[in-house]
């Protein structure tokens, strides 16, 4: 069994939901980031999402967007990534790691020399965000014959005719995207998050996680009561922003903006 | 000058008018790479769109705002004195520079400004590179009494300063974009960001063949009057078709717009001439074909991309702004791939001298980004007998360059 759909049978049995950060790979310097992905762990992390920094990141606010320039201006590529995740998996073997990033990294070095480098190194999913679906007709066989979830947005502008074809594709569980915009644009609304799930449950066994909008323990907990999960990058990415010039202190303060969500999503 | 080997076969090119495909790829190329927000209004679109494409009274309102508001046809100019000084085949020149605001870009905003108008949406945004496009999309915008955001790299708005304060007059916000490389593609990933905020009030019009589907394909078919009075033009004033069409390549539109109504005609050569930069064996250019780039994604659409070995899009370099774009439409990257059109670059210099020459010999000043297509003219040209006859799309005109080539020049105002 896959380590996300290990991970998530787990939660449901102990009534948990999922805690899922991001942060961007090589950000503040690829020397960091193995050491915030075992914080984020200890801080009661599920599934790390760890995004592969690209140039163009289109889908994302400045936030993500400086994110992305601080990881490339200190040279951290797909490969060095991999090197992380497997340098991970040496004292992690149970917590699911999923990469999320643009399709061109991944286009530029082929499919299948990523699926394969992927799944030799203990990557759980991938997420391409600009990737729906209808275009991952090829690279789709390649994740899945390697046991790798192919991950997919839900918007709200998603019609459920659209959902339901994502369903159909989606593995590992669905990122439902809470608003209209780019990633750290806003605060998301619970009730209208709650809506849109409502069909998707009957679409689906998925996991559906929510992320766009999550700045704190009381928005995780809002979003935990209607969700199978709750994604946070922003949040933990502004404070990796704010310690550039400090980064021996900031795994302990990604460490305690995720542990008062975890606290707060399991009271 | 590098010019791609080009073996063209006698078959295929009658399907290329058949692309794209259902799904909007171009072979290989195109297709709709955007984050799910997006797929909703782009679906919508591509129904709208593919619902009056060829409805009789949706084609009658643009040929009449064509015909009455952008000053259509444009003419079909033969520069006798500068084709007699090169020495070789008579070179006409399509004057799209004769259009209202300018260029060929207010053809594909009044297509889309009439979809804007049918969806309902009060706001438009806008991506531009020189601004030929922003100032045609805030000329459209105000005409229609809709709200109209222009993103432009803040470069850009450094090197085009004139267009900057047209799209002010007209009403237009300028918002300058200070991330990446602030030119045209950190221009269009912000107005695509906006987008996806805004995307129930907003119609973004997309002023290149690029972008994601149905993108590349109404775009072309907003400009394929060019190559349609061009052809027509030709039969009038040469009496036969030409040997050769010649157009600058950024996005592609003016290229695409010129060549679409000839892809069959299979005696007709054509040229896509990129910005060489400094060279493209510098690899200070913004020439992903003729430098033959790897093939990537971006902006929705796979194509080819010029990016480094991790994937990472290149800064690109020109003088033209309106070329200064690391990819390139998908049709063109198919068309390349079949050796239907080929794809050689010209470099800065070149183009100034091209500018140049045209202004002296010929009293036309063209924009920069045409002067690419004339700069390949220069080297075409003298290898054909004076009875043949070439085709070159001016694309636009060259006031909004003058402070530039001024610069060049170590002028200062």
């Amino acid at each position: 069994m896959n380590r996300i759909d290990q991970r998530f049978s787990e939660l449901k049995q102990q009534g948990r939901k999922a805690l899922i950060p991001y942060i961007t790979a090589g950000d503040p310097a690829p020397q960091y980031t193995v050491g915030f992905m075992h914080a984020l762990v200890e801080a009661g992390a599920d599934v790390i999402e760890l995004g592969v920094p690209f140039s163009d990141p289109m889908a994302d606010g400045p936030v993500i967007q400086k994110a992305c320039e601080r990881a490339l201006k200190q040279g951290t590529r797909l490969v060095d990534l991999m090197q992380m995740v497997k340098e991970f998996r040496q004292t992690d073997t149970t917590t699911p790691v999923v990469l999320m990033g643009y399709l061109n990294p991944i286009e530029r070095i082929g499919y299948e020399n990523f699926a394969d480098q992927a799944a030799s190194v203990g990557v759980d999913g991938v997420l391409i965000v600009d990737m729906p679906p209808e275009e991952a007709e090829e690279i789709g066989p390649l994740l899945k014959s390697r046991d790798l979830a192919a991950i997919f947005l839900v918007a709200p502008t998603t019609s459920n005719q659209r959902a339901a074809t994502i369903c159909a594709h989606g593995e590992g569980y669905l990122y439902y995207v809470s608003l209209k915009g780019v990633t750290g644009a806003a605060t998301l609304n619970a009730d209208d998050v709650a809506e849109h799930l409502a069909p998707l449950r009957g679409m689906t066994d998925l996991p559906l996680c929510v992320g766009f909008g999550i700045r704190d323990g009381v928005t995780a907990a809002e979003v935990a009561k209607v969700a199978d999960g709750v994604i946070v990058g922003s949040a933990l990415v502004n404070r990796i922003a704010e310690s550039v010039d400090a980064p021996e202190t900031i795994a302990g303060q990604l460490k305690s903006v995720l542990a008062e969500m975890r606290t707060a999503m399991d009271a | 000058m590098t010019v791609s080997a080009t073996p063209t076969p006698k078959t295929k090119f009658s399907d290329l008018t058949r692309m794209p495909d259902a799904r909007g790829h171009f072979g290989p190329y195109g297709g709709r790479f955007v984050s799910e927000t997006l797929s909703f209004a782009l679906e919508e679109l591509e129904k709208t769109y593919l619902s009056l494409r060829d409805d009789p009274d949706f084609q009658a309102e643009f040929d009449y705002d064509l015909a009455h508001y952008v000053g259509r046809p444009s003419p079909l100019y033969h520069a006798k004195r500068w084709s007699a000084s090169l020495g070789g085949a008579q070179i006409w020149l399509k004057r799209e520079d004769l259009n209202h605001t300018g260029a060929h870009k207010v053809n594909n905003t009044i297509g889309q400004a009439l979809l804007a108008k049918k969806t309902g949406k009060p706001r438009i945004i806008a991506e531009t590179g020189a601004g030929q496009h922003g100032v045609a999309s805030a000329t459209v915008a105000a005409r229609l009494g809709l709200e109209c955001d222009v993103y432009m790299g803040a470069e850009d708005v450094q090197r085009q300063k004139l267009n900057v304060y047209r799209m002010r007059l007209l009403g237009a916000r300028v918002i300058p974009v200070e991330s990446g490389t602030r030119t045209l593609k950190d221009a269009m990933n912000e107005a695509l960001r906006d987008w996806v905020t805004n995307v129930d009030n907003t119609f973004y019009i997309i002023g290149t063949v690029a972008g994601p589907h149905p993108y590349p394909l109404l775009v072309r078919d907003f400009n394929a009057v060019v190559g349609r009075e061009a052809r027509r033009q030709s039969l009038e004033q040469i009496g036969r078709l030409p040997d050769a069409l010649i157009a600058c390549v950024g996005g592609g539109s003016n290229a695409l717009g010129l060549f679409y109504p000839f892809v069959e005609d299979d005696d007709v050569a054509m040229y896509g001439v990129e910005a060489g930069g400094d060279g493209v064996e510098t690899g200070r250019h913004a020439a992903p074909l003729a430098s033959n780039a790897p093939r990537g994604v971006l902006h929705g659409n796979r194509t080819y991309l010029m990016s480094d070995e991790a994937g990472q899009v290149s800064d690109t370099h020109s003088i033209s702004a309106g070329l200064d774009y690391p990819g390139v439409g998908p049709e063109h990257a198919l068309w390349k791939d079949v050796g239907r059109v080929s794809y050689v670059a010209a470099n800065d210099k070149e183009v100034l001298e091209a500018f140049r020459e045209l202004t002296h010999m010929e009293g036309i000043m063209p924009a920069l980004e045409s002067a690419h297509a004339l700069a390949h003219a220069k080297v075409l040209a003298p290898t054909m007998r004076p009875d043949q006859h070439i085709v070159v799309n001016l694309s636009g005109r060259g006031d909004k360059d003058i402070m530039t080539v001024a610069k060049v020049d170590g002028i200062e105002f």
